[in-house]
C-alpha cells in the first residue's frame, strides 16, 4: 500500500494540490464519490485554516488499515499560533476571521474520526480517517 | 580574461570539448523531458551547445553572445529542461579545471585562472536563470490573464434573467471577481432574478460556501433575487454535513429547474406552439 505523502501548505494554490492528492487517493482507494467530496472538503477546510491561521504547514494523507477495515487518515499539521480554545472552535458558528465558523465541526461530522491536539504558540495537529464501507 | 587562462583554454580546446562531450552524452538518460528527442538530435544540439560556450569563453566577451544566447533561448522554447543548461555550463567548468589541473601550474596560478573561468560562467548562469524566470512570470501573468477572462461570465438568457456559470475552484481572488461581476453585470442587464451555476465547481467547503452567501446577499441588496443551481448529490451532502445554512436560498437541482423557477418569478412562460 501507497506510503505517507504530504503537501506543504503556503498559499491558496496549496490548498488545490492537498485536496487533489486526497481525492486521488480517496478514488484509488475505492471510496463512494459522496465519500471522495467528503474527504476532499474536510482537505480543503483543515489545509486552508492552515493557510489562514498558521501561514504554513502540510496535509499528509495516508491509506490506514484496521484490524477488519480500511480507510484514509489526514494529518493536518502546523507550527502557527495554536488554538487558545479548543471548545469554543468546536462549536457551530464560532470563527475569528468573518467566516461562517462551520470549518472544524463540520470537519468533524464529514470524517469518521477526529482529533485535535494544540498549544498556544506552538502549532496546531488535527488527525481525521474516514474508513471504507 | 588573463592571458595565461586564455591560452590554456585555447590550447586544450580540443581535449576540452572531447570530454565534455564524452560527459554530457550521458545527460538524455533518465530526463523524461528528453526522451522524445533522437540521440541524433541531441548530439547535435550538444556540439552546437559546446561549440558556442567555447567561442563565448575564448573570445573574452563580458557579455553573453547572441549565438549562445539565442542556443540557450530556442533550447528553452522547445521545452528541455533547465538544468541541461546548468548541467552543460558545470561540466564545462569542471571538465576545464581538470585540463588546468593537468598542467604544471603552482597553485596560485592554476586558482587565478580557474578563478575568472568560474567568473565568467557565473554571467552566464545569471544570464539563463535571468531568462527563464522571465519566462516563466511571463507565461504565468498570461495564464492568469486568460484564467480571469474565464472566471465569471454573466449571461443573458432572458429578458431580466442572467446566468453565471462557475467552472473549477474558487479563491480568494476569484470570489471578488464573481461578486463585482455578478453585481456589475445585474446592474447592467437588469436582471431581477440571476441564477448561479455550480455545477463545474469541483467542491463546496465553508470559504466557498461563504463567498456565495455573500455573493447573494449583494445581489438581494439591488433589488434582484438569486438562485443557486448545479448542486450536486454529494455536495448537497457535503454542504449538509458541514452544516452550512443555505435554507435562506432559492436553489434548484439543474439550470433547467432554475431557469423555469426565474421565468415563473418574472411571469413569463415557455409554450410549445401547437
Amino acid at each position: 500500500m501507497a506510503a505517507q505523502t504530504c503537501v506543504d501548505v503556503r498559499n491558496e494554490w496549496d490548498i488545490v494540490s492537498a485536496r487533489q492528492l486526497g481525492r486521488d487517493l480517496s478514488k484509488e482507494l475505492g471510496f463512494s464519490s459522496v465519500d471522495q467530496a467528503r474527504i476532499t472538503t474536510a482537505i480543503s477546510e483543515l489545509a486552508r485554516n492552515i493557510y489562514l491561521y498558521a501561514g504554513k504547514g502540510k496535509v499528509c494523507i495516508e491509506p490506514v488499515k484496521d484490524v477488519n477495515r480500511s480507510g484514509l487518515q489526514i494529518i493536518a499539521s502546523d507550527t502557527g499560533p495554536g488554538i487558545q480554545d479548543i471548545r469554543k472552535v468546536m462549536q457551530d458558528g464560532f470563527t475569528t476571521s468573518g467566516g461562517l465558523g462551520a470549518g472544524l465541526p463540520g470537519v468533524k461530522r464529514l470524517m469518521d474520526e477526529f482529533s485535535i491536539n494544540s498549544s498556544v504558540d506552538i502549532g496546531t495537529e488535527i488527525l481525521i480517517t474516514k474508513w471504507l464501507r | 580574461m588573463n592571458s595565461t587562462a586564455f591560452q590554456v583554454i585555447k590550447h586544450n580546446r580540443l581535449s576540452i570539448i572531447e570530454r565534455w562531450q564524452e560527459e554530457m552524452s550521458n545527460f538524455q538518460e533518465g530526463e523524461r523531458e528528453l526522451t522524445h528527442v533522437t540521440r541524433e538530435v541531441f548530439l547535435n544540439a550538444n556540439t552546437e551547445f559546446i561549440d558556442k560556450l567555447m567561442a563565448q569563453v575564448t573570445n573574452d566577451h563580458e557579455t553573453i553572445s547572441p549565438e549562445l544566447k539565442d542556443f540557450f533561448e530556442r533550447t528553452i522554447q522547445i521545452g528541455w529542461p533547465l538544468n541541461y543548461i546548468t548541467q552543460g555550463l558545470q561540466t564545462f567548468l569542471r571538465v576545464t579545471l581538470q585540463v588546468i589541473m593537468d598542467q604544471d601550474f603552482d597553485k596560485e596560478e592554476a586558482f587565478k585562472i580557474y578563478d575568472l573561468l568560474d567568473r565568467s560562467i557565473d554571467g552566464l548562469f545569471n544570464e539563463i536563470v535571468q531568462y527563464t524566470t522571465h519566462t516563466w512570470k511571463n507565461t504565468i501573468s498570461v495564464q492568469k490573464m486568460a484564467l480571469l477572462e474565464l472566471s465569471a461570465p454573466l449571461i443573458p438568457v432572458f429578458e431580466h434573467i442572467t446566468v453565471m456559470p462557475l467552472i473549477g475552484t474558487i479563491d480568494t481572488e476569484r470570489a471578488k471577481w464573481i461578486m463585482e461581476n455578478l453585481l456589475e453585470g445585474a446592474i447592467k442587464h437588469r436582471s431581477q432574478v440571476v441564477l448561479i451555476d455550480i455545477t463545474g465547481v469541483p467542491i463546496v467547503d465553508t470559504m466557498v460556501a461563504h463567498h456565495i452567501i455573500q455573493a447573494a446577499e449583494a445581489v438581494r441588496l439591488i433589488g434582484a433575487k438569486c438562485i443557486l443551481v448545479g448542486i450536486r448529490p454529494e455536495i448537497a451532502q457535503t454542504i449538509v454535513n458541514l452544516g452550512i445554512d443555505l435554507s435562506e436560498f432559492p436553489t434548484r437541482s439543474n439550470l433547467l429547474k432554475g431557469i423555469e423557477a426565474a421565468l415563473e418569478l418574472t411571469n413569463k412562460k415557455i409554450e410549445t406552439l401547437s
